[in-house]
Order: structure tokens, then C-alpha cells, then sequence
């Protein structure tokens, strides 16, 4: 089976002016996204994490070509999306739609929810005439759970979770085949999340949707996710299917990350080793040499610094010179 | 069987009758209308509209014939009175001081007015696309902005007038030229933090094109702004224009503004002729006043800060 997306090395690269610059003197660069390669089949969900600034919405915003980047990100049909002219990319913003992360930021103030909804449709499927416009988007509205007679009503008139319902019928009404939904549940209330992440599934598994789904939170990732993909200072360290992921983290990072979930069962929660991270992310404007993990790695050591660690390892990827679960001695030196 | 219950409840719902929403603009309106001070002013404007409107029918005399009895002894006979038609009494020439005022009135209200549309149109619309393309662009549509400003306007608008004559149009030209240099830097700067809100991103993500952008999402969110911002402009280009004309410059007979008037009023002071000022003055200063409290009223109204 062809993958819907199929990226390879995926950079976004960000020109950062210095202070007090002369305006021809050569801008910095911050390397947001450093090489990123996945495979997205139909239908699937791809859980992407990592700590705040390891360029997860970055990647999800070069996908969907909002910021330039460089590789190659080439879709079902053989068609590479990265570069593509706004005109020839217009075709493929209707197969891409993107849920986004604050519910009431992402949707214009003064238009009514009708509008909202509708304004990816009128884009994309000219030929519709008003009343059809407005058929479709009470069916959407009322698919993702939202009353269809409230469809003038303005965005501030509903709550977080109505909202992010909202944002999901704007994404979902031109029936695209990948949603990319960047942090989608992490302004709502713990119970409005577990809502939404329902709706999410529920309405993948109808449309048969393709999901790349970006969050901090691992434990909403487990839940929807068929593939994880765990970021760091925009690399990929670990690839692999939630289920290994989750019972067997072979990367050092992903399994800091894991120890960090809290469990809702306080014996447990107190018998858990966290491992600790040390330090602060590195700034992505001077990324460490070799291995960008090895300055907070509690298992770093001299070939980290000087060779990049490739991603391998079959279906069960790690970019890791030493992967494996961290030994308790290793645990007792770090913590 | 489900099946079709599950289908006639949908059809239900879907045939509700439709919620009508709260628009922020509603919202806005009613704060505006609890500001009591902003309400009186908009009263007082729409009078003062109402008088430049229909003033010429309730004058008795028309606004360009001198009424030779009074004529020379305006000090004398010229005073306000009922009996012979001048309300607000003469000027020295024996022209009916209320008809002139009724014409000033017009005359000033569509210098403010006009000057302040085409700030609203080019400025917003300047500023919007200077804000949202970014980079080059903007930086070489602001620089023009900041050439444009350092000129002295009211030494080039003066200098216009000399050269090409004193008329309206030139008037207005020159008003026109220099008033939306202030409203397009606002508008850039909104539009700066506008621009990287998440909705503008899910539009472009949705693959609307620029210029919708700009129009349906950016503009309507500037509106706010820019309608306090033109009612504080109206009295500010009605200020200027009678500066020119107080200078002599501006409007030519037999046309008048309150400027104008003012001028003349304050050169026959001396003479005992004192309505010729006052009148002029009053309609200018209550205008003046109910376009300030007005503004604002709208700033009350539509900052979002408030809520």
C-alpha cells in the first residue's frame, strides 16, 4: 500500500535577525525542523511528542505549507507538496485540513459559526449554491455533535469545547483524507478532552481519516495514537508502534518522557522512578554536535558528541547510540 | 427501524428554527448606548446634521443677499432678532448670519467628513496590505508613509492653495493627501498582531486567498480601531480646514465655512458686532465636543480590554 504522506528529510529553517544588524549582514538560523522522515498510511493515526519547542507544530505547519521548508514530502499521488505553487497546492489544501490548538483563537470573532464552517467549502468547491453551503454545514455541525440551529451564533457564545468542535467541522467539511491536529485537546478541561479525543476517533473511523495527532501530553497520545513518533530539538528520536512504544521505550528520552505520566493510583505513582532531566532545551539556533539529546543524556558518552545517531532499527526505529531500557544503576546516577 | 428514528431526529434537528447570535457588534452597541455622555453627543450631531440639512428652508433670507437696510449699520441693526428674519442677526455686509452658518455648517461638516472617508478607505486598505504581505513590501510602503509625513503638511497645503488657487477641491485634495498617513500606520500595527492569530493561519491553511483575507478577516477586526479613530479625525480635519480659512486661504466666496466665519466674526469684535463670532463659534465648539465624547463612547465601546 502507497503511504498517503511520505516525508524525508524534512527541514524548517527559520532566519533570525540579530539585534542592531546591518540589514545585509547574514541572518541566524534557528534549525526548528531537522530531518524529519515518516511514513503515514491511509487511515492512520500518528502521534507526534515532545517537550515544548522540539518543533512538533513547526512540522505539522510545514506539512500543511505554512512556513517553507526543504525535503520532500511527497503525497498518494506521487506529488511532492513541498514548494508546490500556491496554485497547484490549492488542490491538495482540501485532502490536508488542520485542527488547531486554542479553540476560541483559531476561529474569526465576527463571523457566525455558519461562516466559520463554511469558509473552507466556499474556497474549495466553488460550484455550491448558498442553500447546499448551508445543508452541509448543519449535517457537519450536527455530526460533530453541535446543534445546527445555533449556526448564527458567534464563537464567543459557546464554550472551549464547543469551540474545538467548531474548529473540527471547519476541518473535516471539504472531507479531506489527513487532519493534522496540532495540540488539539490541550487548552480544554480534562473531561472536554477525553470528549473530543472520542469525537475524533469516532469520526476517523467513519470518514476514514488519516491523523497526525501532535501533543505533550503522552497518555492522550496512547489513546488515539497507531504509530508514535517522539521529538527532540527537531530530530526524531524513536519511532514505533504505540503499543512497543509505550511497553518498551528504547530511547532514553522517550523513557524520561514516559516516567514523567503521571499515574492516577498514588501507591503506584509513589513507587514510580522518575527519571530527571537535567538542564534546559538546547537552543535549536546552536544545536549540540553528534546526538542533540546527549547533553541532558544520562547515558551520554564521547561518540554522542561527535556522531549523529541514525534512525533505525526495522519497526521499532531509534536515533540512539545506545538504546535499551536505562539500567538501575544508570537511574540511581542520574536522580 | 432504528435506523429511520435515528433519521427523523435528525431531520428534526436540523429543521429547529436558527438561534440569531450576539454579534460583537451588538455587544458594542449596547455598551455605546449605556454611555450617556456618547449618546447626547450623537443627539447633538444629529441636530447639528439636521440644521446643515434642512436649515435653508427655515432661513428667511437666502445666504447671499445683503439686506441693504441693515447694510453699514450692522452694529446698530443687525443684532439677532425675530422681527426681520436675521436669527442669529448679520455680518457687516448685511448677509443673514443665519443662512451663512447653515452654509458653513455644511461646508465644514463635508470637509471633516470627506477627509475623514478617505482616511478610512486608503489608510485601512493601505495599512491592511503593508501589514499582511510584510518583508520588502511594507517596508517600502511605510517608508513612503514616513516621507510623507516629514513634510510640514500645512506649509505644503498653504503653498497648494497660493499656486493653484483657492478652491474646493484643492481643499479637498490637499486634506486628502495627508490624512490617512496616521490611519495607515495604525492599521499596519494592528494588522501586525492580527496577522499571526491562529484564525488567519486557519484560513491560509484553508487556502483562502490573500486579499479574502485581508478583506474578510482582517479588515472587519481593524473596524473597531478605525471607527474611533475616524470620529476623532472628523473634528481634526474640520480643525485644520478652518485654520486655512481663518488664514484666508480656505473656501472662497460667496462659500463659507465655520472657519470662516469665525475669522470674520473676530475681525468685527471690536465694533460691537459680538453674535458674528458666537454663533459661528457655538455650533463649531459643540460639534467639535460631541465628536470627541462620541469617540469616545466607541473606544468604550468596542475595546476589547472592557470585556
Amino acid at each position: 500500500m502507497t503511504p498517503l504522506i511520505s516525508a524525508r528529510e524534512l527541514r524548517v529553517t527559520f532566519d533570525v535577525p540579530q539585534p542592531g544588524a546591518l540589514p545585509w549582514s547574514k541572518p541566524r538560523q534557528l534549525h526548528a525542523v531537522g530531518g524529519v522522515s515518516f511514513d503515514l498510511m491511509p487511515g492512520e493515526t500518528l502521534g507526534v511528542v515532545g517537550e515544548s519547542g522540539s518543533g512538533k507544530s513547526t512540522l505539522a505547519r510545514a506539512l500543511i505549507g505554512l512556513v517553507p521548508a526543504t525535503g520532500r514530502a511527497v503525497w498518494q499521488d506521487g506529488t511532492d507538496l513541498i514548494g508546490l505553487s500556491p496554485r497547484k497546492m490549492l488542490k491538495y489544501r482540501s485532502e490536508i485540513q488542520m485542527v488547531f490548538q486554542d479553540p476560541l483563537a483559531s476561529l474569526d470573532p465576527r463571523m457566525t459559526v455558519g461562516q466559520i464552517i463554511a469558509e473552507p467549502l466556499v474556497t474549495h468547491r466553488k460550484g455550491l449554491s448558498r442553500a447546499e453551503v448551508k445543508t452541509r454545514v448543519k449535517d457537519m455541525m450536527d455530526r460533530v455533535g453541535l446543534l445546527p440551529n445555533q449556526i448564527n451564533r458567534y464563537p464567543h457564545e459557546f464554550s472551549g469545547g464547543q469551540c474545538q468542535r467548531i474548529g473540527i467541522a471547519r476541518a473535516l467539511i471539504v472531507e479531506p483524507r489527513l487532519v493534522i491536529c496540532d495540540e488539539p485537546v490541550s487548552a480544554l478541561d480534562v473531561s472536554i478532552q477525553a470528549q473530543v479525543i472520542n469525537l475524533m476517533g469516532d469520526l476517523q473511523r467513519d470518514l476514514g481519516l488519516a491523523l497526525i495527532f501532535i501533543a505533550h501530553d503522552l497518555s492522550v497520545v496512547k489513546h488515539i495514537s497507531d504509530r508514535v513518533l517522539v521529538m527532540y530539538l527537531g530530530r526524531v528520536m524513536e519511532l514505533a508502534e504505540a503499543q512497543a512504544l509505550y511497553a518498551e521505550p528504547r530511547h532514553p528520552y522517550t523513557q524520561a518522557l514516559l516516567s514523567a505520566v503521571p499515574i492516577p493510583d498514588p501507591g503506584r505513582e509513589r513507587a514510580k522512578r522518575m527519571i530527571p532531566l537535567g538542564g534546559e532545551l538546547p537552543s535549536p539556533m546552536n544545536p549540540p554536535s553528534g546526538c542533540v539529546f546527549r547533553t541532558r543524556c544520562p547515558r551520554a558518552q564521547a561518540v554522542c558528541a561527535s556522531e549523529r545517531p541514525a534512525l533505525e532499527g526495522g519497526a521499532h526505529l531509534t536515533a540512539c547510540h545506545f538504546p535499551g531500557a536505562l539500567t538501575p544503576q544508570e537511574l540511581a546516577a542520574a536522580g | 427501524m432504528i435506523e429511520t428514528q435515528k433519521m427523523q431526529s435528525l431531520a428534526a434537528r436540523l429543521s429547529q428554527p436558527e438561534v440569531k447570535g450576539r454579534s460583537p457588534w451588538a455587544d458594542a452597541r449596547r455598551r455605546f448606548r449605556r454611555n450617556r455622555a456618547a449618546m447626547v453627543s450623537l443627539a447633538v450631531l444629529i441636530l447639528v446634521g439636521l440644521f446643515a440639512i434642512f436649515g435653508n428652508q427655515i432661513a428667511a433670507w437666502p445666504n447671499d443677499e445683503m439686506d441693504f437696510s441693515v447694510m453699514g449699520q450692522a452694529a446698530q441693526l443687525g443684532a439677532p432678532s425675530w422681527t426681520n428674519g436675521h436669527y442669529f442677526g448679520t455680518d457687516d455686509l448685511g448677509r443673514d448670519l443665519f443662512s451663512r452658518t447653515v452654509q458653513g455648517t455644511q461646508v465644514s461638516l463635508m470637509v471633516g467628513l470627506i477627509g475623514a472617508g478617505i482616511a478610512v478607505i486608503v489608510g485601512t486598505l493601505y495599512g491592511a496590505t503593508a501589514g499582511y504581505v510584510g518583508g520588502r513590501t511594507d517596508a517600502v510602503m511605510m517608508r513612503a508613509v514616513d516621507v510623507l509625513m516629514s513634510i510640514p503638511y500645512m506649509f505644503v497645503l498653504i503653498l497648494l492653495l497660493v499656486i493653484f488657487g483657492r478652491s474646493m477641491s484643492m481643499l479637498f485634495l490637499g486634506i486628502g493627501l495627508i490624512s490617512w498617513l496616521d490611519m495607515s500606520r495604525i492599521v499596519r500595527g494592528q494588522t501586525l498582531s492580527l496577522k499571526h492569530r491562529e484564525f488567519i493561519e486557519a484560513a491560509r491553511a484553508a487556502g483562502v486567498p490573500a486579499w479574502r483575507i485581508v478583506l474578510r478577516h482582517i479588515v472587519p477586526n481593524l473596524l473597531g480601531v478605525v471607527a474611533v479613530y475616524a470620529t476623532l479625525l472628523v473634528p481634526l480635519m474640520i480643525l485644520s480646514e478652518s485654520f486655512i480659512s481663518f488664514l484666508g486661504l480656505g473656501v472662497q466666496e460667496p462659500l463659507t465655512s465655520w472657519g470662516a466665519l469665525i475669522s470674520e466674526g473676530a475681525g468685527t469684535m471690536n465694533y460691537g458686532t459680538l453674535w458674528q463670532l458666537m454663533f459661528p463659534l457655538f455650533f463649531f465648539c459643540i460639534t467639535l465636543f460631541a465628536f470627541f465624547f462620541v469617540g469616545d463612547g466607541l473606544r468604550d465601546a468596542l475595546d476589547p480590554k472592557d470585556r
